[in-house]
């Protein structure tokens, strides 16, 4: 059973188990535009909630995307490095930026739920 | 015998016959291979002799290999150039309402000045003796600089606008570790609506940014400031006028903030074309503010480059101006040019500036005269304002229709439900004759159209523009989006891919694998 | 004003219509006290006749490269620019045009930017090349910058045949950014041991060559140890003509190759402006500052130029950019790659050897002066002399008798020890009649 909570700054986090794999929302791409490249950390790298994890490009913008909760880097999305356009495609799904070991779960709290996400995006827009 | 050879006089209208043509060229709009394909290594537009057989004395480093650059005949060089020229928008062929940038008329006596032997073809570590008058030049010019600003110096070896922040902000850096405060000084503010170089020289000297936040007025506001002012603080970087186009109105008290608190005031100086001969940038409190000659005194823009940054700084910052600088010793110059010894940060650059666009920019300023350089100022920040005037019924303006600057803002509000972007906008202005605004900049308004006439447009040619902008707006408020989104339609090239050129990379011209040669002769 | 087509009656025409009834209702916001009523006290404007004089008389003042015999270089070289090159460089589509933003109506800037890049590349045999920097000094910092972020160390060691302003200008920056650098003492004869200096903590190291002093150095050994400890090798060049006369850097294994552009297509403009190149590998393209132009379509899908990977830059990068520079050398990089294209291959490799003939000459020719030696066993244009007495007092006496004979090594790096050393540099501009007067006048004063 997986749930999905989401940041002010557009990341989502699907945490299944102690593992939450972390991309950016629809709502994210469609901000940046077509996504040309993505910067992923080297897996093992223990990052903190709020912290820079990873980094996302398009032909105009760039954008940090920020660790929603502190743990360790255990898996990372290489195919989105040759095809970044799949972050465009498919944000929660193919489009997937990194698995994270969660240190402590109850950061996950400070987080928005799905229906708190989308009427902060409609207040965004 | 009498020419008995008639034909046709009167065109039959044929307008809708158009058909793609054999080369691609479409009339005077010529395509143009690359240099690589048309070009041969053993080609050359040079005649040079062969030098008298000698014994070389490059010992083993010789080299030997093929280089592989082609090279043209002098008029195919000729042709290819100049057909490439005519690829390109200019200042010279129409408005260029480039916000930010100021993209005036540059006058050809500036040009025929720079290239005076005495200025182009001298060295820069010729014996001083024999450069007495390129030194004197730019004394010349710093003083006129130091007036127009009432500062008490200038650096001016600095190549560019972005080199000038660098080189005030490490002046800064240099006067804090002076104090001995060098440890707690660490924070820069910055505005959002700051140009993007403002954040990254402050980061690479060594600063973190704090971000300050614009007043719902598109004023940086004095509360605002003293929210983030304290100890740790080294400086603010605040551009005036703004890149909303408006005057800082409480800069005064802004700057005495940063200096109650210990801190120093640098003022980007991008923008200082609006208020030339009007208000001195010493009078408001600033500490360091550079001047892009390339902008406000008119050397040409080069399509990128090259400008020139100098920075003029208060008596605080003053010691620790770069080498090199110039003494004065009644007629004589003296260049400094050794950092040991003195207060001076260090060294920016090889040499002594852009001696190139000293010579234009004081040419520009000569020409005008202090009288003439109000009047500039006057006349852009008038046309600026006409433009608002004249288009405030049908486009938005974020922050109230209230007096500009040189440059007016608007945003993409009034395009909201039309199915038209800022982007489409600005590309359905290429089909019209004109260059773009900037756009989607600042980055503190949504969609933004920053809209810069420069005081070179005559009333006729403001009027043009004025009517095919409200065409264009009340096409977008009717919702013909055709005419927008595939523009333009009538430049050299249409909409280009830049997700592609982003995504796979090609960045030279690399020689076909042969395969690929064999297809193509096939086909 | 020549230059300010409003007349008074459109201004007041303008201001009625805005709804103002005199400008200074504009200027609003300025603080009233502040606002000046009067111009400033300056001159008044000038006719183009006034201001031609006035300039006119102060280049009087100096010393034309082309009005003596000549042989000044260290850093910038007097050679022969083409009539056609300055022709092309003053058509008002590339003098007058910004930066190519709007790709549509910039294809003429973009194409010969990408074919500048193209030229860079090859010369220094490199993968890939930007489109300019301000000059060689400020380019040499921006690699020192780079290779930090590559191998995210912080120490950089400096060649002592590095150009003592290039050297200075790193130093500065790396100060203000609390990086490291080593810098090895003024290596006149090409005899440093840089090798000893490179450890798993060294970032890059610099060496320049032809260096300073005009010793052409192999980068190959040196290439293979930063390569071995992690850091990467940076090689820089003042004389690019020389890139066609021995090996090319990237054939030495440099990691960025970068230099001084002047020498093709520009003039010495007393060290401004000049057009820095910049060329590296093409997996530290991401890493790279500055503008880059590339290859793409357009919606008909015929080929066209677009600037790309612009998310290194500060415009949208701001505090994180890989540079904070903007403006960069655009006119000066036509110049260069209209000039490169009318040599070609078969016309820069002549031109080399010219050069070096000359300076072959040169050379013989002072080593027969008493006193004079000449110190360097290879060279390319320019070469390192020994003279008896203070250098700065034979260039000075030389330029008393007309001839300007190169620059005194304590100018530029003083306090070393090293007066009695003038580099002298020779091109294809100088004929037999020049060095004959060099020689002779050198007699005279040594």
């Amino acid at each position: 059973m997986s749930e999905t909570r989401y940041t002010k700054d557009h990341e989502y986090i699907r945490v299944e188990g102690d593992v939450g794999t972390v991309g950016i929302t629809d709502f994210a791409q469609k901000q940046l535009g077509d996504v040309v490249f993505v910067e992923l950390p080297q897996a093992g790298k223990a990052v903190a909630k709020g912290a820079e994890a990873a980094v996302v490009e398009s032909v105009k913008a760039a954008s940090e995307v920020y660790a929603p909760v502190s743990g360790e880097v255990v898996d990372v999305n290489s195919a989105i490095e040759g095809q970044p356009g799949l972050v465009n495609e498919d944000p929660s799904g193919k489009g997937w930026f990194l698995k994270l070991k969660i240190t402590n779960k109850a950061e996950l709290a400070d987080l928005m739920d799905e229906a708190a996400y989308n009427s902060f995006v409609s207040s965004c827009s | 015998m009498l020419n008995n050879q008639g034909r046709p006089t009167t065109p039959k209208d044929t307008g809708s016959a158009a058909h793609k043509t054999f080369t691609g060229n479409r009339g005077l709009q010529m395509e143009e291979a690359l240099l690589f394909e048309s070009g041969r290594l053993d080609v050359t537009g040079v005649d040079l002799d062969e030098p008298a057989p000698f014994v070389s004395r490059l010992g083993a480093l010789e080299r030997h290999d093929e280089i592989g650059l082609p090279g043209l005949s002098e008029p195919e060089t000729m042709r290819h150039y100049v057909r490439l020229s005519q690829k390109n928008y200019a200042i010279d062929s129409g408005l260029y309402p480039l916000g930010s940038c100021t993209m005036k008329h540059n006058p050809r006596l500036n040009e025929s000045m720079a290239r005076l032997p005495g200025f182009a073809d001298i060295h820069p570590l010729q014996p001083q003796s024999t450069v007495q008058g390129a030194l004197a030049l730019i004394e010349e010019l710093a003083g006129w600089l130091m007036t127009l600003t009432n500062m008490e110096a200038v650096a001016m070896s600095p190549k560019a606008g972005a080199h000038g922040e660098y080189c005030g902000m490490a002046a800064i850096k240099a006067a804090i570790a002076a104090k001995g405060e060098g440890a707690l000084r660490k924070v820069v503010l910055v505005p959002e609506s700051a140009h993007g170089t403002n954040p990254a020289t402050a980061a690479a000297i060594g600063f973190e940014v704090r971000s300050v936040p614009a007043g719902a007025d598109g004023n940086v506001h004095p509360d605002a400031v003293r929210a983030l002012m304290g100890p740790d603080v080294a400086a603010i970087m605040l551009t005036n006028p703004n890149t909303c186009g408006l005057f800082e109105r409480e800069i005064v008290e802004i700057a005495q903030i940063l200096h109650d608190g210990g801190g120093y005031f640098y003022c980007d100086g991008a923008n200082f074309n609006a208020i030339v001969g009007k208000v001195r940038p010493g009078d408001l409190g600033i500490d360091a503010m550079h001047i892009n000659l390339h902008k406000t005194f008119s050397t040409p823009h080069g399509g990128g480059g090259p400008g020139a940054g100098p920075v003029v700084l208060s008596s605080r910052l003053a010691p620790f101006a770069p080498v090199p600088f110039i003494k004065r010793d009644g007629d004589t110059f003296a260049l400094v040019e050794d950092a040991s010894g003195t207060q001076a940060l260090g060294r920016l650059t090889a040499f002594h500036g852009q001696m190139g666009m000293f010579v234009r920019a004081l040419s520009y300023i000569l020409s005008h005269g202090a009288d003439g350089l109000k009047q500039a100022s006057e006349d852009a920040v008038l046309n600026a304002n006409y433009v608002r005037a004249r288009l405030a019924d049908l486009m938005s303006l974020p922050f109230g229709n209230r007096p500009c600057m040189h440059e007016v803002l608007f945003d993409d509000t009034w395009l909201k439900d039309t199915g038209v972007t800022t982007l489409d906008f600005a590309k359905a202005m290429i089909d019209e004759g004109y260059h773009p605004m900037t756009m989607y900049f600042p980055l503190v308004v949504h969609g933004a159209m920053l809209i810069e006439p420069t005081e070179s447009e005559s009333l006729a040619s403001l009027e043009l523009f004025i009517m095919t902008l409200r065409d264009l707006a009340m096409s977008a408020l009717r919702g013909e989006t055709k005419r927008f989104e595939g523009a333009p339609f009538y430049a050299p090239r249409n909409r280009l891919d830049e997700t592609r050129a982003a995504r796979s990379p090609v960045l030279r011209w690399t020689k076909p694998a042969p395969i690929v040669e064999a297809k193509a002769a096939a086909e | 004003m020549r230059y300010l087509p409003l007349s008074e009656d459109d201004r007041a025409g303008m201001l009625a219509r805005i709804g103002v009834s005199h400008v200074d209702e504009l200027f609003a916001d300025v603080p009233t006290h502040l606002l000046l009523k009067e111009p400033l006290d300056l001159p008044r404007r000038k006719g183009e006749l006034d201001v031609a004089r006035q300039l006119g008389r102060m280049a009087a003042r100096n010393v034309a490269a082309s009005s003596v015999p000549f042989f000044v270089g260290a850093g910038a070289y007097k050679h022969h620019v083409p009539a056609t090159v300055d022709h092309l460089v003053q058509r008002s589509e590339f003098l007058t045009s910004y930066t190519p933003y709007q790709p549509e109506i910039s294809q003429g800037t973009l194409q010969y930017l990408f074919e500048f890049q193209t030229q860079v590349a090859l010369l220094t045999g490199m993968d890939v090349a930007n489109a300019s920097m301000y000059d060689g000094s400020t380019g040499t910092a921006e690699a020192v910058l780079m290779a930090h972020r590559v191998t995210r160390r912080k120490k950089a060691v400096l060649s002592g045949g590095l150009h003592p302003h290039y050297a200075e200008v790193v130093r500065t920056q790396s100060q203000l950014a609390s990086d490291e650098v080593v810098t090895l003492d003024p290596d006149v004869g090409a005899t440093e041991d840089i090798l000893a200096q490179i450890d798993d903590t060294t970032s890059c190291v610099v060496v320049q060559t032809p260096d300073f002093f005009g010793n052409p150095r192999d980068l190959t050994a040196i290439a293979e140890k930063c390569h071995a400890n992690g850091a990467l090798l940076i090689a820089v060049f003042t004389e690019v003509i020389s890139l066609a006369a021995l090996k090319s850097p990237g054939a030495m294994g440099a990691d960025i190759v970068v230099g001084e552009g002047q020498s093709i297509g520009n003039s010495l403009n007393f060290g401004g402006p000049y057009v820095g190149l910049f060329a590296t590998r093409t997996k530290y393209v991401r890493q790279m500052p500055g503008r880059l132009c590339g290859e793409t379509l357009d919606a008909e899908g015929r080929r066209g130029f677009v600037l790309t990977l612009s998310t290194r830059e500060q415009h949208i990068r701001r505090d994180k950019a890989t540079s904070n520079i903007c403006t960069n050398s655009g006119l000066c990089a036509l110049a260069f790659t209209i000039h490169m294209t009318l040599l070609g291959e078969a016309g820069l490799k002549r031109l080399a050897r010219i050069n070096h003939a000359h300076a072959v000459q040169l050379s013989g020719l002072l080593t027969g002066v008493k006193g004079v030696e000449v110190l360097n066993p290879t060279f390319f244009n320019e070469f390192t002399i020994r003279v008896p007495g203070k250098a700065v007092d034979v260039v000075e006496k030389l330029a008393a008798k007309g001839v300007l004979g190169g620059v005194p090594v304590s100018r530029v790096l003083p306090g070393k020890g090293l007066d009695d050393l003038i580099i002298v540099a020779n091109t294809e501009v100088n004929t037999d009649e020049d060095r004959a007067s060099f020689v002779a006048a050198l007699k005279e004063v040594v």
